[in-house]
Order: C-alpha cells, then sequence, then structure tokens
C-alpha cells in the first residue's frame, strides 16, 4: 500500500506536467474569432499553409514574423468574407505551390499524386514474381520433378 | 538479367534522387511573381512619411527593389555591393524596407551609405507579401512594362549582378527602346 500511493502520485504529477505543457505546443492561442465557425475554419486554413521562413512548420505551428503576418492575412481575409479556396488562392499567387502542405491536383503534381500507387504496383510486381519463382524452384526439387 | 538489372537500376535511380537533392537548396523557393505583373504598392517613404513611393511611377524603365531591414544579417553583408552597384546607375535601386524600427533603418543609411534611389516603408510587411517575400534581403528586377523579370534570393553579390541582372536589364532597355521607336 505504501508503495503503491507515491507511485499513483508520481502518475499524477506526471499527467499534471503533460497537461500544463500543452498550452505552450499552441503558438497562437488567442482566439482569433468568438464564432466557433469562424475559429475552426481559420486554425484548418493556418495548419495547411506553410511557414516558408521555417519550411517544416505550419503557419499554425510557427511564431515566426512571417507566420504571425500570414496568420494576420488569414484572419482579415476570413473576417472580410472571403472563401477557404480564395484564400488558398491568395497565398499560392503570393509563395507558389509550396506554400500548401496539401498539394494540388495539377499536371506538375500528377507524378506526386501517383507515385504511391505506382509504388505499390511495382513493390506488388517484384513481390509476385519472387514468390512464383519461390514456387517454381521447390517444384523443381520435388520428387515428382525428378521422375516427370 | 532482372535479378541484378532491377535492383541495380532503382539503386541507381535513388542514388541519381539524392545526388540531384545533395546540390540544391531547400530554402530557396522558386517565385510564382517571374513574368507576371508586378504588385503596385504605394508606400510612405521611409525618410519622410509625408512623400509617397509609388510602384507606378517607375514603369517605363526597368528598376531593381530590394527588400532589407537592419535586424537582418545578409542586408549587412551586401550593403557594400548594392553601393558599388548604385554607383555604376544602371538602374534606380528601390529599398523595401521590411518590419524594421523606421529611426534604426535611418541611422542605417546615414552611416553606412545610402544606395537607394528612394527606400518605401513596410512596417506591418504587407506590401512584402504581395511580393511573395519570406527571408531578406531578396532583390527583384522589374522591367519597363512593369512585369517582374527576376529574383534573387540571398546577399546580392557582383557575380550575380553581373551574370543575372546585367544582360536582363540590357535586354530590356534595348526592348523598351525598339518598342518606342
Amino acid at each position: 500500500m505504501l508503495l503503491i500511493i507515491p507511485r499513483f502520485l508520481r502518475a499524477t504529477l506526471l499527467a499534471l506536467l503533460c497537461a500544463a505543457a500543452v498550452p505552450a505546443l499552441a503558438i497562437d492561442y488567442e482566439r482569433a474569432f468568438d464564432d466557433p465557425a469562424m475559429q475552426a475554419r481559420y486554425e484548418q486554413i493556418n495548419r495547411e499553409l506553410r511557414c516558408l521562413v521555417c519550411q517544416n512548420q505550419t503557419i499554425a505551428d510557427s511564431n515566426a514574423t512571417l507566420a504571425q503576418d500570414l496568420r494576420r492575412e488569414v484572419r482579415e481575409m476570413l473576417t472580410a468574407g472571403k472563401s477557404d479556396d480564395e484564400i488558398r488562392t491568395f497565398m499560392i499567387e503570393r509563395y507558389g505551390d509550396f506554400v500548401l502542405y496539401r498539394p494540388r491536383m495539377t499536371p506538375v503534381n500528377y507524378l506526386l499524386w501517383a507515385a504511391p500507387v505506382l509504388l505499390l504496383l511495382l513493390g506488388t510486381f517484384i513481390g509476385f514474381r519472387f514468390i512464383r519463382k519461390q514456387a517454381a524452384q521447390v517444384n523443381d526439387d520435388s520428387p515428382e520433378a525428378g521422375k516427370s | 538479367m532482372l535479378k541484378f538489372g532491377l535492383p541495380l537500376a532503382l539503386f541507381a535511380l535513388l542514388v541519381g534522387f539524392l545526388l540531384v537533392g545533395l546540390f540544391r537548396d531547400p530554402s530557396y523557393v522558386p517565385s510564382p511573381l517571374i513574368g507576371k505583373q508586378a504588385p503596385e504598392f504605394t508606400l510612405p517613404s521611409l525618410q519622410d512619411a509625408t512623400y509617397p513611393v509609388a510602384s507606378k511611377e517607375l514603369l517605363g524603365r526597368p528598376w531593381v527593389l530590394n527588400v532589407w531591414g537592419t535586424w537582418c544579417g545578409g542586408c549587412r553583408q551586401e550593403h557594400d555591393t548594392l553601393l558599388a552597384i548604385a554607383r555604376t546607375n544602371a538602374v534606380p535601386l528601390i529599398g523595401l524596407n521590411w518590419k524594421d524600427d523606421n529611426a534604426a533603418a535611418v541611422e542605417w543609411l546615414r552611416t553606412l551609405g545610402n544606395p537607394y534611389s528612394v527606400v518605401a516603408s513596410d512596417p506591418e510587411g504587407r506590401v512584402a507579401i504581395d511580393w511573395g517575400v519570406y527571408g531578406a534581403p531578396e532583390t527583384f528586377l522589374i522591367g519597363p512594362d512593369g512585369t517582374v523579370l527576376f529574383k534573387h534570393i540571398a546577399p546580392m553579390t557582383m557575380e550575380v549582378w553581373t551574370k543575372e541582372f546585367l544582360p536582363r536589364i540590357q535586354a530590356a532597355s534595348a526592348g523598351a527602346t525598339s518598342a518606342k521607336g
């Protein structure tokens, strides 16, 4: 019993510490909109736009000044009643396709989108051949193969 | 044939991709503005807020827009090159002071020398966003018809200036005069 209680406490403390660390992860913790639907759109768009000075982060993750400025642009465009697509187009016109974390379906990107399927087909083809060859070898070694 | 050929071909392909990747700068993002109309702007001048700097007034000749800030190390690095370029009087060199402290920027130009014909002040970074700026220093070349001809992302060097900018400036100037004549 004496042993269990400190352990339980330790776990609780750890959980509390983890919970306390979560708000620190959200860079943009001030709500931009009172309307929850607008706030959700705002967060969704921010999560799909790349911060170009810190390329492996979205503008939702980064507190670089450029990310702050781009969040401000997103917020203002949402307030002005712009659609999500219009905001994305605004960003692409200025920063190119690289700004999107979810690549568009354009001729340049066809190979990118097709690559997983193509690689899967290639893998299946190689695997299939390998299995067939192994099966053929087994047949060759079998006593029946020697008789015929 | 397939037993060695295919893995070897795939390996060669992988090596090829990695080799190309090794020599590419991942921080370089090509500008979608090249060949398109440059975004227009009217901003207050850095030295005199009552004096507007309007991009429209520069139509009819090639010009250069250099994005800088006193907080930017690369800008300090390229400053002497910009001064040397300015002395050649090849094109108007317009500065865009990006998200900077006004007094610090004025002081910078006073002590280091001012290579710019005029400096537009963009403390909120709105014009910079229109131009797709993501990291200073960035230098744009704009043609006489207002299209963006070239963009250099990194400190300016004399080599880049003579190799990339000067030939384009000459071609653009020749095009502009032949169109008039």
